[in-house]
């Protein structure tokens, strides 16, 4: 397989709440070992999309398709298969607060695999490791810091080594360092491990550092107004908005 | 069209482990031990060592290196077809292991993709520990620690008492101040949607009692006494004793809960860097619609109570005349005024205890759900106590 194999691609999907459409009929392709930004403004669709590219939601109509097969149609022990494909971090990171932070990470190895229990634990130990919090294992969520948090929800996101993840604001509400530092993760992890990265975010700091490509949404047009480099569209978008976004300027009174 | 947050928009079927390694699997991994003519020995893992089959030889490997704790040891991985983060823990357990210092381990041959992944990781964070024993504790650090919680919680409950009271008292004397339309939205939760199932518990409890009493007073032809004793025990006791059971496990676990969840949110903080005292503002309207609506609802128990009892009564050819003026005439305003006074303590313990507990509550869910039942448990066990020294205190003062 090629580098610009497709690992995911979403067909014609259009997603809404209440028979209401945010995003009409979007296509786009994720290619195998890349890092996508999908952003936007307040209340484009990004987080919504990603629910959907998950299949948390059902959408209005459109097909996702994850390494070929549609997780929107499938079912029962398919579904899971397709599940076990990716991994999830959410903006709060949504660790179980009543376990530490190594039963966070163990608990996808102890439901999915048949491995000991010291296997399980030292592999839990590998990927706290990896996203440098070896020492912390027997904290409590409560006790960490929002970066610290964010990291081991990458962590436990990556327990059964999926081949995509998907992180839902990976930067918000994190100082400068600790935001450059979860850039740093997500680079060195996917040149490392060769994990496919779909990572929603507006921080144009992060986005110039992480993004192999990104597409844009806009409310208006429920759709993608650009896709490509940042860096190349911050110069020469044909989109007004998309430039004034990448350059950080306000809307024109 | 949103699902059902407790369901996966499609059936999620069951849950899947990965399949459990058979032996007959071309992809499971080979471990095999050969010693050379130099007194070094060799440990050669083949095939695919991913979380799906490295459990196969993990424990071989490390019982094999175990044995050979006398010589040094190579590790060839020249057949590794494929290694996931699995595999790699499976190397870095077999490094990790405490070797003499001419005995050593090393890795030989591993594909430099997986190299890679390996030289992640430093073996020495890795370092095999034994479990932190805890040492136990002795009876006295126990019941020290005990009497300092006990402590700590009795003077929290007397903070919140005086301030409750303090805030009472506040709202009492000013009503302006405070916010009527929180206050009926708490009194219409705590009373008017507990309607349905006080009926159904006190028309239960009030058929019961009089079924039962009916039964043997019958032998003796005085079933009409049947009418005394439901009324008595109902408007004395089990009136006011239920109803605030059921308040209990209605609206002191929901106050508990709700206050528990703002609390985790960072709403109570909210309040207070607001200028607003979280007492005052969501406290007050809870207690004050818990004491108003604890009487009326013991009321109505009262009532389809004794309905309960005229409807046994009524199959045992006595009209509801005949009961209605026997229960009037036996149980007197004092029996009511009684039950009454006890319900308006009730209440306060309830509201009190509910949002107490949620005041309390700490960070995360299970936070919350501990801070509910506790609510319950403490309410209940305080209404019995407070049960308890009515009786004595009726008993003396002659009631």
């Amino acid at each position: 397989m090629s580098i610009a194999d497709p690992i995911i691609r979403v067909e014609n999907l259009t997603v809404g709440y209440g028979g209401k459409a945010i995003l009409q009929n979007l296509s786009f392709e994720v290619r195998r070992g890349e890092v996508l930004v999908i952003l936007g403004g307040s209340g484009s669709g990004k987080s919504t999309l990603l629910k959907h590219m998950i299949g948390l939601y059902p959408p209005m109509s459109g097909r996702v398709l994850i390494e070929g097969e549609d997780i929107v149609r499938a079912e029962g022990a398919h579904r899971q298969a397709i599940l076990r494909r990716f991994g999830v971090m959410y903006q709060h990171g949504a660790l179980f607060g009543s376990m530490t932070l190594l039963e966070n990470v163990r608990f996808p190895l102890e439901m999915f695999t048949h491995l000991s229990d010291r296997a399980i634990d030292l592999i839990a130990r590998t990927k706290l490791d990896l996203v440098q919090l070896s020492g912390s294992e027997e904290l409590l969520p409560a006790e960490l810091s929002g970066g610290m948090r964010k990291r081991a929800a990458i962590a436990r996101a990556m327990a059964l080594d999926p081949a995509i993840l998907f992180l839902d604001e990976p930067s918000a509400g994190l100082d400068p360092i600790t935001s450059a530092e979860v850039d740093q993760l997500v680079l060195r992890l996917s040149r490392s491990l060769g994990v496919t990265f779909v990572v929603v975010t507006h921080e144009l700091p992060s986005i110039f550092t992480i993004a192999s490509r990104v597409i844009m949404l806009d409310r208006r047009s429920r759709g993608i107004v650009a896709a490509g480099d940042p860096r190349a569209l911050r110069e020469h978008a044909e989109d007004d908005r998309v430039r004034r976004f990448l350059n950080r300027e306000p809307e024109p009174a | 069209m949103r699902c059902p947050a407790w369901r996966s928009p499609t059936t999620p079927g069951h849950l899947t482990r990965m399949p459990n390694p058979a032996s007959t699997d071309a992809a499971a991994p080979i471990l095999q031990v050969s010693t050379t003519e130099t007194g070094a020995a060799v440990l050669r893992l083949s095939g695919v060592l991913d979380a799906e089959h490295v459990e196969a030889v993990w424990k071989p490997a490390l019982d094999a290196l175990q044995r050979l704790n006398d010589m040094p040891v190579v590790l060839d991985a020249a057949g590794v077809r494929h290694a996931d983060g699995a595999g790699i823990a499976l190397l870095l357990d077999l490094l990790r292991q405490p070797r003499l210092p001419h005995a050593p381990v090393r890795i030989e041959g591993l594909d430099p993709r997986y190299r890679t992944l390996l030289d992640q990781f430093d073996p020495a964070h890795f370092h095999p520990r034994a479990r932190r024993a805890r040492p136990p504790a002795r009876l006295r650090e126990v019941l020290g620690r005990g009497g300092v919680a006990a402590g700590t919680s009795a003077l929290d409950a007397l903070a919140f008492i005086g301030e409750s009271i303090s805030a009472l008292a506040a709202a009492v004397l000013s009503p302006r101040s405070l916010r009527w339309r929180d206050i009926l939205l708490a009194a219409q939760r705590v009373g008017a949607d507990a309607l349905p199932i006080v009926s159904l518990i006190s028309f239960l409890m009030g058929l019961i009692l009089a079924f039962q009493a009916a039964v043997s007073m019958r032998q003796f032809g005085a079933e009409i006494l049947v009418a005394d004793l439901v009324g008595i025990s109902l408007v004395r006791e089990l009136g006011p004793l239920m109803t605030a059971i059921l308040l209990a496990g209605r609206s002191g676990a929901a106050f508990a809960a709700e206050i528990g969840t703002m609390r985790v949110n960072e709403e109570v903080d909210a309040l207070v860097t607001m200028g607003l005292h979280p007492v005052r503002f969501l406290v007050v309207p809870r207690m004050l619609a818990a004491l108003v609506m604890t009487p009326l609802l013991t009321l109505y128990a009262n009532m389809i109570g004794l309905l309960g009892g005229a409807a046994v009564m009524s199959t045992f050819d006595i009209p509801l005349s005949a009961y209605m003026r026997e229960t009037f005439a036996f149980v007197g305003l004092s029996d009511f005024l009684g039950g009454m006074a006890k319900t308006i303590v009730f209440g306060a313990i309830v509201a009190g205890v509910g949002c107490l507990r949620g005041l309390q509550t700490r960070a995360g869910a299970a936070s919350v759900g501990l801070a509910a039942t506790s609510a319950v448990v403490t309410a209940l066990v305080l209404i019995v106590v407070a049960d308890g020294i009515f009786a004595v205190a009726y008993y003396y003062l002659d009631i």
